[in-house]
């Protein structure tokens, strides 16, 4: 039939993505990664040279949409699952992720990792972190909100992008944020802030692309966005708002798969995260800041980020139990 | 006219291609419901739900109203020009909004009607201070009417053409006035073609996603559809998404079948010519209405992808053109395109011709079935989240891992799915008119089976078939896939690669990919019409 | 004493190039023209000028003395009827007929009486609820005549309207047209390529060849003529056969 030959083709067009499968390595680890930690300008494809030329085996990427379809993916595939490594949720999703029952303690020396809280855990391993910010665009702002309280009852004319709870992680981030500013008034502020909101978008990167395309002179993103724009496109054009209150904290982390093929290969990967082969590629490859030491010099951008006053981070346990509450409470003052 | 055996086989063909869909679409959910452990609608989610419901229909059903309020002005000043320069292009540039990624056309919406758009622009310069805000309803309709309004106009407008010049020639020798000629002419002959039109759009905007999310403002507009990303997604919850799909399902027919938008049998494709000349069409200053309505709706659906070509060239188009992951990209959505164009084009012929010779014995309750079975699938494909049809699928193949053949095929599979009833609508008057002209004399001539769809029907159709083909191509090309957001892990398509730049930082790279698979899909949709402006249109216009 | 008469092309020019045409003639009230010539000739340009569905490039065309350039089709009192679709399909007979009546289908009980009257009158009486497509060809040119019959316009223009009935049919819808066009007191152009037909209905021939007009006579002994060779072109006749 005419269709199979045309699969063979789209076949053979798809094949270019995992060359020199036929390679000496006889030893292979699998990791399961969202889908923008392995783009041809992700750190990806350079943690896997220099992991290869280390440990002698292939490492092999696989990436699917974000960190909750990585999630998704194990819930679906269960035990059958070939990955040995599971790099990319973040601590919201840690709960959730233990429940499935699919992974076990790494039993390595974290000493190495540190991140704001200092957090640790047996099972998953800190790789990087991000403070979600509010981005402006200094062309249309003069005086951003220097609070969180400030951006909630700013001038309404002034709009900003934030993005579904429902359906993307920095969305969820904005909830715990306000929630841990506001605790029981969060309902209330959220009505207030509402009324700067110009849209909510699906994901982070339609949000995104609003605000650069000038519909809105603020986006809900990361601390470090400024840094991508000031070492790739070379302007400071885009600032983070320093917020008083602090700034809610997102900590990626990687874990080991109970059904690991390799799980000796799949522990050297963990630990091999944890050095400066790995921890060096993140800054501006995945524009977050490295769980561990660097043995790169950041580029200037980076001392120009806001640091936080505070750290903000609920724990994994709470988010996971008051989540769906949370979300509702969001969605009905949003919604009035 | 078909023989014994020809009959057999068209059945045969239409129960296939049937048992086919509906293992393509129940299966997965099946799986679904079987995996489902999720506590399905918690308490206070009752609420919750009868808003969203609400919100769905009553922004599809607006939006359905306001294409049609608008392409039915539109398509009879169409009609009452049949040789305009540009009229062709004009009406090929109207299949293009269907083919582009709603993420594209939203942005590209946004250049025109955004907060600092051309329109506010446009706005500010008359001295008006508070800026028009797309956000919200408005928004939303907005982009429905973008997508839709073309969709209808060329839906409706072969009724109009297909009419003949005596018509419009006795009604000016009567003098029947506009709304009399509506009324006892036009709407009679836009009547079906309307309501299937109707139909369509009502099913498109009901499971309407992105464009709901970006252009909505904030929750309060929200749709079924985002309530089942979010519970397959985010809660993975795969029960509470089946209920929520049955009942997504279950309305949207419902509300079709009320309005009797089901299964009606609509044309596309044979837009041009129509009769040469309109007596009854005012010269001069009397032509202005008609002039002004249609250069509007023109600049109307040109303006946002006028706004993704410009943006699309601030990008370095050199780099991406030399990029192997493009290619790669274009690669794999072309063949996937391809993949599901033969297999859609191939389902709809089954059940076209099934419908057909099921429609020769209208008596039989058996051949009923068969023929309301083939309008309702071609129907329902559109109604199924295609998320839950990714990861229901996803999960049957036992995760997608290693695997290429299996995700693709399921791709494949979707999208052919996706564009069967467009197919189906290009196909099947075209079916009709053929069997018309050939059947008999195929008979006379003892030409059947397989002899008979070589030499006759294929040649015969073959321009609607290409364009049903093209069409498919296109949509499935602006879609992003799916099951990618499950286990994609190596099959990289263009819209895929576009998010993909977008979700790091990388917007200029990202216009300029949105304007590569906006000039494809362009470009395709201009094929499409072309094929469809072949001898087969004209030969149509001598019969009877 | 001359009448002033029912239709006059004066000088009327149309077009340019391969589709020009030029013609100039008159007829007093009452007569009835037949208008032959080969296909592509202009003899539907004619009667779509006179109609009112094409404008003339140059000259004026009258009717009953009046211009009518410029004026829409529905007030230069013509009726017309064209060889097919002359009834809107989806339409029933009687509501074919009102709108000769009335084009927005406003009518009172005597109006629809009308309408049953000419139903009767072209022998069609009963068939007000059908729908054209039930009805022969010969039974919808009927009722074709029938809403011409209403409408009482005093210029009745014909497109072939009996072409591909068969002779027999022909004849008697010839006939029939003829008592109609005597009733309502109207000038009768006729297209047709029947000479039997023009032989049979007119008093008047118009020949048309290339866009002009080759002969303007009477019918009487036209068709016996051998100094025309647009005639003997037309009816493909050898010389000295």
């Amino acid at each position: 039939m005419r269709t199979s030959l045309l699969v063979s083709a789209v076949l053979a067009a798809s094949l270019p993505l995992t060359p020199g499968t036929a390679a000496a390595a006889d030893r292979t680890l699998t990791v399961y990664t969202y889908d923008s930690f392995n783009t041809e300008w992700g750190p990806g494809p350079k943690i896997k040279a220099s992991f290869e030329a280390e440990c002698g085996c292939e490492l092999k990427w696989v990436g699917v949409a974000d960190g909750v379809a990585l999630l998704n993916r194990l819930r679906l595939e269960g035990d059958r699952a070939e990955a040995g490594v599971v790099l990319g949720l973040d601590t919201n999703l840690v709960t959730e992720a233990k429940a499935t029952g699919l992974f076990e303690a790494h039993g390595l020396d974290t000493s190495a990792i540190s991140v704001p809280g200092g957090y640790s855990d047996d099972v998953f391993i800190p790789y990087d972190y991000g403070h979600f910010a509010v981005i402006y665009d200094t062309e249309a702002i003069d005086t951003p909100p220097h609070s969180l309280k400030e951006l909630v009852e700013g001038d309404p004319n002034q709009k900003i992008v934030i993005q579904d709870p429902r359906t993307s992680t920095p969305g969820l981030g904005l909830v715990l944020w306000m929630k841990s500013v506001y605790g029981d008034e969060a309902a209330k502020a959220w009505e207030k802030l509402s009324g700067r909101v110009l849209t909510v978008t699906p994901g982070w990167s339609e949000a995104y692309g609003l605000f650069t395309s000038g519909e809105a002179p603020m986006v809900l993103s990361y601390i470090t966005s400024p840094a991508y724009h000031m070492v790739a496109e070379d302007t400071d054009r885009y600032q983070a708002a320093a917020f008083a209150e602090g700034h809610y904290l997102q900590i990626e982390v990687a874990g080991l798969l109970a059904n690991a093929p390799d799980k000796e290969l799949a522990r050297q990967f963990l630990e091999f995260m944890m050095t400066p082969g790995f921890q060096n590629e993140i800054p501006t490859h995945n524009w977050m800041m490295p769980a561990a030491a660097v043995t790169m010099e950041l580029p200037e951008a980076f001392s120009k980020l806001v640091t936080p006053s505070t750290d903000l981070l609920y724990p994994s346990d709470e988010v996971a139990a008051n989540r769906s509450a949370w979300i509702a409470e969001w969605l009905g003052a949003m919604s009035r | 006219m078909l023989t014994r055996g020809e009959h057999r086989a068209a059945r045969g063909g239409g129960v296939a291609a049937i048992l086919l869909i509906g293992l393509a679409l129940l299966a997965p959910i099946w799986v679904l419901v079987a995996q489902g452990t999720g506590a399905g609608l918690g308490s206070g989610q009752g609420a919750y739900l009868m808003r969203i419901t609400r919100f769905t229909l009553l922004q599809a059903g607006l939006s359905t109203l306001l294409s049609l309020g608008l392409a039915i002005p539109l398509t009879r000043a169409l009609a009452r020009r049949p040789a305009f320069a540009g009229r062709r292009w004009l009406i090929s540039l109207f299949a293009v909004p269907l083919g582009l990624p709603p993420l594209v056309a939203a942005l590209g919406l946004l250049e025109v009607w955004g907060r600092n758009g051309l329109a506010n622009a446009g706005l500010s310069v008359l001295g008006l201070e508070t800026p028009f805000s797309i956000y919200g309803l408005s928004g939303i309709l907005l982009a429905h009417v973008f997508f839709n309004m073309p969709l209808a106009t060329r839906l409706i407008l072969p009724g109009l053409e297909r009419l003949p010049p005596e018509y419009w020639k006795t009604a000016a020798n009567l003098g029947m006035g506009g709304m009399s000629l509506f009324r006892l002419v036009e709407w009679p002959a836009m009547r079906r073609s309307a309501g299937a039109a109707a139909g369509l759009i009502f099913m498109l905007c009901a499971t309407s996603f992105t464009l709901v999310l970006v252009l909505g403002g904030g929750p309060a507009a929200t749709t079924l559809e985002v309530a089942i990303y979010q519970a397959l997604r985010f809660d993975f919850d795969p029960g509470r998404a089946v209920l929520l799909s049955a009942i997504q399902i279950g309305l949207t027919l419902a509300v079709m079948l009320a309005l009797r938008l089901i299964s009606l049998p609509a044309e596309a494709g044979d837009t041009r010519g129509g009769s040469p000349s309109r007596p009854d069409a005012g010269r001069g200053w009397r032509a202005l209405p008609d002039i002004t309505l249609i250069a509007l709706s023109g600049a109307f659906v040109a303006a946002p992808l006028v706004a993704v070509v410009t943006s699309g060239l601030a990008a370095d188009l050199g780099r991406l053109l030399s990029s192997a992951q493009f290619w790669r990209a274009t690669a794999t959505s072309l063949g996937i395109g391809l993949a599901a164009a033969i297999l859609s084009v191939s389902l709809a012929g089954l059940m076209v011709r099934a419908r057909h010779s099921a429609g020769a014995r209208p008596g039989s309750p058996a051949l009923g079935l068969l023929s309301g079975m083939t309008g309702a699938a071609s129907s329902l494909t559109l109604l199924v989240p295609p998320v839950v049809l990714g990861a229901g699928w996803f999960l049957m193949l036992g995760g997608g891992s290693g695997q290429l053949i299996a995700p693709l095929a399921v791709i494949v599979l979707i999208n052919a799915l996706m564009s069967l009833p467009f197919v189906i609508r290009v196909i099947e008057p075209a079916h009709q008119s053929a069997m018309e002209r050939n059947g008999r004399l195929a008979l006379s001539l003892g030409i059947t089976g397989i002899d008979r769809i070589r030499q006759i029907d294929i040649p015969a159709m073959l321009a609607p078939v290409s364009t049903g083909f093209v069409f498919a191509v296109a949509l499935s090309l602006g879609d992003l896939g799916a099951v990618a957001l499950f286990g994609s892990d190596r099959i990289l398509t263009l819209p895929w690669l576009l998010y993909q730049k977008l979700g790091s930082y990388r917007t200029a790279d990202a216009a300029g990919l949105a304007l590569l698979l906006g000039a494809t899909t362009m470009t395709l949709m201009v094929v499409a019409d072309r094929f469809g402006a072949g001898t087969f249109t004209r030969a149509r216009k001598d019969l009877p | 004493m001359t009448t002033t008469p029912a239709i006059e092309f004066d000088r009327v020019a149309y077009g340019v190039g391969e589709l020009s045409a030029e013609f100039a003639f008159s007829r007093e009230p009452g007569t009835v023209t037949a208008i032959l010539g080969p296909s592509g000739a202009g003899k539907s340009t004619l009667l779509n000028l006179a109609a009112g569905f094409l404008e003339p490039r140059e000259g004026q065309i009258r009717i009953d003395g009046k211009p009518v350039g410029g004026l829409p089709p529905a007030t230069r009192g013509v009726s017309m009827v064209f060889q097919d679709n002359n009834l809107f399909a989806h339409l029933d007979i009687r509501t074919n007929i009102g709108l000769g009546l009335d084009p927005a289908l406003k009518l009172d009980a005597a109006a629809w009486a009308r309408v049953e009257a000419a139903l009767d009158r072209v022998g069609l009486a009963g068939f007000g609820k059908r729908q054209p497509g039930s009805l022969s060809g010969g039974e919808r040119q009927r009722v074709a005549l029938a809403r011409a019959f209403v409408r009482r316009r005093p210029l009745l223009l014909l497109d072939e309207p009996f072409d591909g009935l068969g002779p027999g049919l022909a004849a008697d819808m010839l006939r029939l047209m003829l008592e109609i066009r005597a009733e309502v007191g109207a000038t009768v152009l006729m297209v047709t390529h029947d000479p039997d037909e023009a032989r049979a209905a007119a008093d008047r021939i118009l020949l048309i060849s290339k866009g002009k007009i080759a002969a303007d006579a009477d019918a009487a002994g036209f068709f016996d003529r051998t100094d025309l060779p647009e005639l003997e072109a037309y009816l493909g006749r050898q010389r000295g056969a």
